[in-house]
Formats: C-alpha cells, sequence, structure tokens
C-alpha cells in the first residue's frame, strides 16, 4: 500500500512536449511509472515518447483513462492547467512550476475545495511511491520502498531525509512534497491524515520550515488523530525576520512563523523533534525501536 | 517587492482614492517648487525609503516655511535614515515626498493581505489607527475588525458599509469608506498585491476620509504580467549583494557570520545554515542556487558570496536532484580559478552524479576540501572559518 499513487495509477503529463516535461517525463518512464500520454494544444494527434499527445486535458481523460496529472508548464498558464484538469475530472494533479502568482493560487484552491480532485504543490518535487510509481522531479534512485511516510514543504530536504531512510534500510511507502508556495494545493494536514490510514506506512517524517502557520495546524492534528510515530524538522531557525528565504511562504511576518514556535507545537504534539537536519534517521530509529 | 510612498499614493490616485496632493522631488530647488505649487503655507514633507518607523527617525516633517523645506531635502537626500526596523546603516533616501497638509480629525487603520490560513484575502480595519497595528492585536484583538473576500465574487460594498459603521463613521463618510474600500480592492486584483496598508487612514477636520498614508507590498511572482509596476523597483533601496544575486535568478539574503554557503533548494539552503549554527559556526548568508543551477550560475554565487569581506570560509552543500553535482564540480573549477578564491573552501556532495563531481574537484588540483558526509561538511566549514564562534 501506498498514498496517492501506485503502480496502476495512470498519469498525464501537461507540458508533455517542452523540455521540462520531456525531460522528466522520460525518467518516469524509465523508473517504471503508467505515463499513458501528455498534453500540449496544437499537437494533438501526434506522438511524443512513444505516448499519444492530445490537445485538450479531456481528450487525454476519455482516451487513456488517466486520473492523475503532472504539470511542466510555465508559471502564467498554471492556472489554465489547473483549472483544465479539475474540470476534466483528474482526481490527482501534481503540479511542479515555481513562481505561480499568489493570486492565481486563491481562485485555484476555492476550486480545489469545491471539486474533491487533490493537488500537490505548486513548487514542489512532487510526488513518489518507490518502486511503483514517480510524478514529479525526484532523483528515483535514491528512494527505497519500505515504511516511512514523508511529508515536507522543501524539495532538498525531502532528497535528505530520503537517503537517511534509506541509508538505514527502513524504506519509504510514499513521500509527497506539498512545496514552498503560501497557499499550497495541499497542507501538512491533508498528507498526515492519509499516512495516518495507510497500512504500509509505519512512521512519519513531516520536513516544515519557517513561515505561514501550516506546521502548528499539524501539530494539532498529529495529536488530535495520528498514532503513528512522527519525527519532526523545521528549517529556519537562523532565518532572519521578514526575509524571503528562498521559497516564496518562507518568510518570519510580524514575529509570526518562528522556527522555535513550530518545533514547540510539534513537541507539545509529542512529535520527536531533531535540531539537525542529519538525525532524521537516528530519530526514526529512536521512536520506532528499528534497528 | 516593496513601493515607496509616492509611487503607492499615485497608483492610488490612479484609481480615484483619496490622496493629498503630492510630488516627489530629488533635490532641494524641486522640493521648494512643489511646495509652491501645492500652495498654501504647511506641508508635509517625508523621505522615501523602504522601512517603516520614519517618523520616530526624524525622517517626516511638518514644514510651516519654504526654508524649512529646503532645509529638511538638504538634511536627508544622499543620506541615508536609520530607523528601528533598517540595519544600523539605514536606507539611502534619493527621493522625499512634499505634500499638502491635512488637518486630522481621527485616525484609523485599514489593511488587506493574503492570509496563508483561511486562504482568501482579509480587510482589516481599526479605530487604532497611527500605532503598531500588532500591538493592537496583540493587547486589544477585539478592535481588529476583518472583511473576508470571496474568491469567487470578490469584494462588495456590503463590507465596506459594514466596516465603515463598525468603525463608528457616520453620513457621507460610509459611501467615501465603502468607495474607498472597493477601490482598494480592485487595486489589490489588479495589481498582485500581497500587502496594502493605510496607516493612518484620517477623518479630516472638515469630515472627509483620507488616505493619509500608502504602503503597498507586490507579488514578485506576478510581476511578469505588471511591466509598469515591476518599473518601480528600486534596486537602491535593497542590500547590494541581495540585488545582484537576484540579477542571476539567486536567491541571497546576507547574515552576521563568516561561513558563506552555497546550497541548492531554499529548505536545504535554510538547513545547512542552522546546522553551522548547531555545530558552533556562523552562516554569512543565506543562497539557493536553484533546482536548475548552471556552471554561469555558480561562478556568480560564488563571487557573491567572497564580495562579502567577513567570510572565512565557505560550505558548499549540494543534494543533486535535477541538478548534476558534475556541473556543479565544473561551475565551482571556474569559479575558483577565476575569480581567485583565498578562503577554505568544502564541498559536500550528494544524488545525482556525485561521485563524478567529487572526482572532478578532486582530479583539479584546487585546495579543495571534500565533506565525507553533512556534519562532516558542516563541522570542517566552521574549523576552517577559525573554529567555534
Amino acid at each position: 500500500m501506498s498514498i496517492l499513487i501506485n503502480k496502476d495509477t495512470k498519469v498525464i503529463c501537461q507540458g508533455f512536449t517542452g523540455s521540462q516535461g520531456t525531460l522528466h517525463s522520460e525518467q518516469a518512464l524509465a523508473y517504471g511509472t503508467q505515463l499513458v500520454g501528455g498534453v500540449t494544444p496544437g499537437k494533438g494527434g501526434t506522438t511524443h515518447l512513444g505516448l499519444p499527445v492530445f490537445d485538450t486535458v479531456a481528450d487525454a481523460v476519455a482516451q487513456t483513462g488517466a486520473t492523475a496529472s503532472v504539470i511542466y508548464v510555465p508559471a502564467s498558464f498554471c492556472k489554465d492547467s489547473i483549472l483544465e484538469a479539475l474540470n476534466a475530472g483528474i482526481e490527482l494533479i501534481v503540479c511542479i512550476t515555481e513562481g505561480i502568482p499568489t493570486l492565481d493560487m486563491l481562485v485555484v484552491k476555492a476550486r480545489l475545495e469545491l471539486s474533491g480532485a487533490r493537488m500537490i504543490g505548486p513548487n514542489c518535487p512532487g510526488v513518489i511511491t518507490p518502486g511503483e510509481c514517480k510524478i514529479g522531479i525526484m532523483p528515483g534512485d535514491i528512494h527505497l520502498p519500505g515504511k516511512v511516510g514523508i511529508v515536507s514543504r522543501s524539495g532538498t530536504l525531502t532528497y535528505e531525509a530520503v537517503k537517511q531512510t534509506t541509508d538505514r534500510g527502513f524504506g519509504q511507502s510514499s513521500c509527497v512534497g506539498i512545496g514552498g508556495d503560501p497557499i499550497p494545493g495541499s497542507h501538512f494536514i491533508d498528507i498526515l491524515e492519509q499516512f495516518e490510514q495507510d497500512p504500509a506506512t509505519e512512521a512519519i517524517v513531516m520536513v516544515g520550515e519557517i513561515g505561514g502557520n501550516a506546521e502548528e495546524e499539524a501539530a494539532a492534528y498529529i495529536k488530535a488523530n495520528v498514532t503513528k510515530p512522527v519525527v519532526g524538522y523545521i528549517a529556519g531557525v537562523t532565518a532572519p525576520p521578514g526575509k524571503r528565504m528562498g521559497h516564496a511562504g518562507a518568510i518570519i511576518a510580524g514575529g509570526k512563523g518562528t522556527a522555535d514556535d513550530k518545533f514547540a507545537a510539534l513537541q507539545d504534539a509529542g512529535v520527536r523533534t531533531v535540531r539537525s537536519l542529519a538525525e532524521i534517521g537516528d530519530a526514526l530509529a529512536e521512536v520506532t525501536g528499528w534497528s | 517587492m516593496n513601493l515607496h510612498e509616492y509611487q503607492a499614493k499615485s497608483l492610488f490616485a490612479s484609481y480615484g482614492l483619496p490622496v493629498s496632493e503630492g510630488y516627489a522631488v530629488d533635490t532641494a530647488d524641486e522640493a521648494v517648487a512643489a511646495a509652491q505649487k501645492i500652495g498654501g503655507d504647511r506641508w508635509v514633507v517625508k523621505v522615501q525609503v523602504h522601512a517603516g518607523g520614519r517618523g520616530k527617525a526624524g525622517g517626516v516633517k511638518l514644514a510651516d516655511s519654504l526654508d524649512e523645506i529646503r532645509a529638511f531635502a538638504d538634511q536627508w537626500i544622499g543620506k541615508n535614515l536609520v530607523t528601528i526596523q533598517t540595519d544600523e546603516n539605514g536606507q539611502p533616501v534619493s527621493k522625499i515626498y512634499v505634500e499638502s497638509c491635512t488637518d486630522i480629525d481621527r485616525e484609523l487603520y485599514l489593511s488587506a493581505v493574503i492570509d496563508r490560513g483561511s486562504r482568501r484575502i482579509v480587510f482589516m480595519a481599526s479605530t487604532e489607527g497611527g500605532v503598531e497595528i500588532e500591538q493592537v492585536a496583540e493587547e486589544t484583538p477585539e478592535k481588529i475588525l476583518r472583511a473576508t473576500i470571496d474568491p469567487f465574487v470578490g469584494a462588495q460594498p456590503y463590507q465596506g458599509r459594514d466596516l465603515a459603521f463598525k468603525l463608528g463613521l457616520e453620513g457621507a463618510q460610509i459611501r467615501q469608506f465603502s468607495n474607498l474600500f472597493m477601490g482598494l480592492s480592485k487595486l489589490f486584483e489588479e495589481t498582485d498585491c500581497s500587502l496594502l496598508e493605510i496607516n493612518p487612514l484620517v477623518v479630516t477636520t472638515d469630515g472627509n476620509i483620507h488616505c493619509l498614508d500608502a504602503k503597498i507590498n507586490i507579488d514578485g511572482n506576478a510581476l511578469y504580467r505588471q511591466p509598469a509596476i515591476a518599473e518601480m523597483n528600486d534596486p537602491s533601496q535593497e542590500d547590494e549583494r541581495e540585488a545582484q544575486a537576484a540579477e542571476f535568478s539567486l536567491n541571497y539574503v546576507a547574515l552576521e557570520g563568516n561561513i558563506g554557503c552555497m546550497v541548492n533548494g531554499a529548505g536545504l539552503a535554510m538547513g545547512t545554515m542552522d546546522l553551522v549554527k548547531l555545530h558552533g559556526g556562523n552562516p554569512a548568508n543565506f543562497l539557493d542556487v536553484g533546482g536548475g543551477a548552471t556552471k554561469e550560475a555558480v561562478a556568480e554565487a560564488f563571487k557573491i558570496i567572497l564580495s562579502d569581506s567577513a567570510v572565512k570560509a565557505v560550505l558548499i552543500n549540494i543534494f543533486g536532484g535535477i541538478v548534476s553535482c558534475a556541473t556543479i564540480a565544473e561551475g565551482i573549477i571556474g569559479a575558483v580559478q577565476e575569480v581567485g578564491v583565498e578562503v577554505p573552501v568544502v564541498v559536500r556532495f550528494e544524488g545525482n552524479n556525485s561521485e563524478l563531481g567529487r572526482k572532478t574537484l578532486a582530479d583539479s588540483g584546487l585546495n579543495i576540501i571534500p565533506g565525507e558526509s553533512l556534519v562532516d561538511a558542516v563541522e570542517k566549514a566552521v574549523a576552517a572559518a577559525g573554529g567555534q564562534a
């Protein structure tokens, strides 16, 4: 088992024939992802990477039965692409693109809430269920099928957590990068809920960072609902207030959203926190008794 | 991106919102001419910097004569203003804003932000204008009024009226406030604001609603569709290295320490800084070279890090996802040869092509210290910078 995606998930790619879409589609196919086609308006009827290209997402869904879509189109077109995917009945939208205007995401997020579809990202590495399905830009070879669920706001910090769980042989059930934007499609809570229900996930790693209060909300959720052991790490203890640290959402504003506040909330919820990102694997071993 | 007050007020004026007549000027002569054009015998002069707390720092003055305006301009133009929100060097003053004087009866507060929690644009209003709104929110949260904007239908006049009544406005002020509310909402959406603040919003002695101050932040992600606003960017208000980094799509934030950091990914860059601190060192900067780092970007990142004379060691931490460590290695070698790096450089490679990257560095003959692991690299960098701070 896993969350969100597995070996049977049929995936299409929006922005399929572009350079990013091509590069990462090739890697997804090599990983074994059931990529069944792509969408590039105006190139419908052609083939790319040996797969059919469609003019619209609706066509792609009708012809392939895809339930998931990964979006690699430029930021200025993402709102349109996401809404098109929603309208075509896609159940899981993974948007990798960074730099979507926040006002676009306000509308997208409101539509998502009405639709019942799930979106991961934007500004994220994507989702992977190791050994089964890779949707996104993460390097596949650092992963190992296993029992840790990983959810993170940062791409490369996810990779660090993955490496530590792979090196110790724990492996990952699924890894979800929810992205570094202030208005993400999915929040920690959405993913924690799925990990709690997934029988293959025996422990959870949650990687947060400064800005907003998603980690505090997640802490309250964990306290009330999560029975599995959780290891938490927050990046940005040394970040100065008022400065945006790379990610659009990583900013301490008006004294709110500090790493210390988030660590405290997680500790209060019974999460095993680590101050060093190098200690995620050790902490997992400690809370689970795994060796 | 932040706008100056004079830029924000010109946007307000273009939306028909009530602001004073005013002019932004570069010289004392222009300041006097602006005051004469405005007329009257009382003016307000304000330095234009991207920082709050200008009034307390002496950057705002009520002037009763043209001589006072000239003296104020001579005092500030070309100087730096230090406020509680700036660093010890302050922000450079290249323009001052001269505007007509407004007689105030009451001071109110009005702002709009993107609220991450509710995923909506939220307006906040208060009868407690002219003071730190964070303090009001902390001490008397009941005095902050809110209106949440529906993303599908936008702001509605009834929401403006509701705020106006609760603020104790009356008569014609209700319509004035509601119009202001609707205009600000339009401005917010049409110019991709991330924050819009009027503090204070005043009721004048003749009973009219008037925007005495104006602060606007624009969503940097939306500048591609806001060319006129992108033109308003004033790089002099940013840290010089941050502005330079931005030109190469690098995210750089200057800090106080002595270990220069170059990392791929914003989260890992923060995590690396935290790790440096945890191991007794002090990071000199945040620098994210991005997911698709090129050789050129790495070279530029090196130059920016080394332009900070406080840097005593450089720590490079790359977890290759999209980016190949071999590409980064070539960038490092190129930069070291071009720039002539005199401080120790510690490199940790993991992920995509990390072995080739390590070998490329080792074969280069350059004095680059390999980090065997993340912690090993951090410890070596801290030691190389002179040990624990």
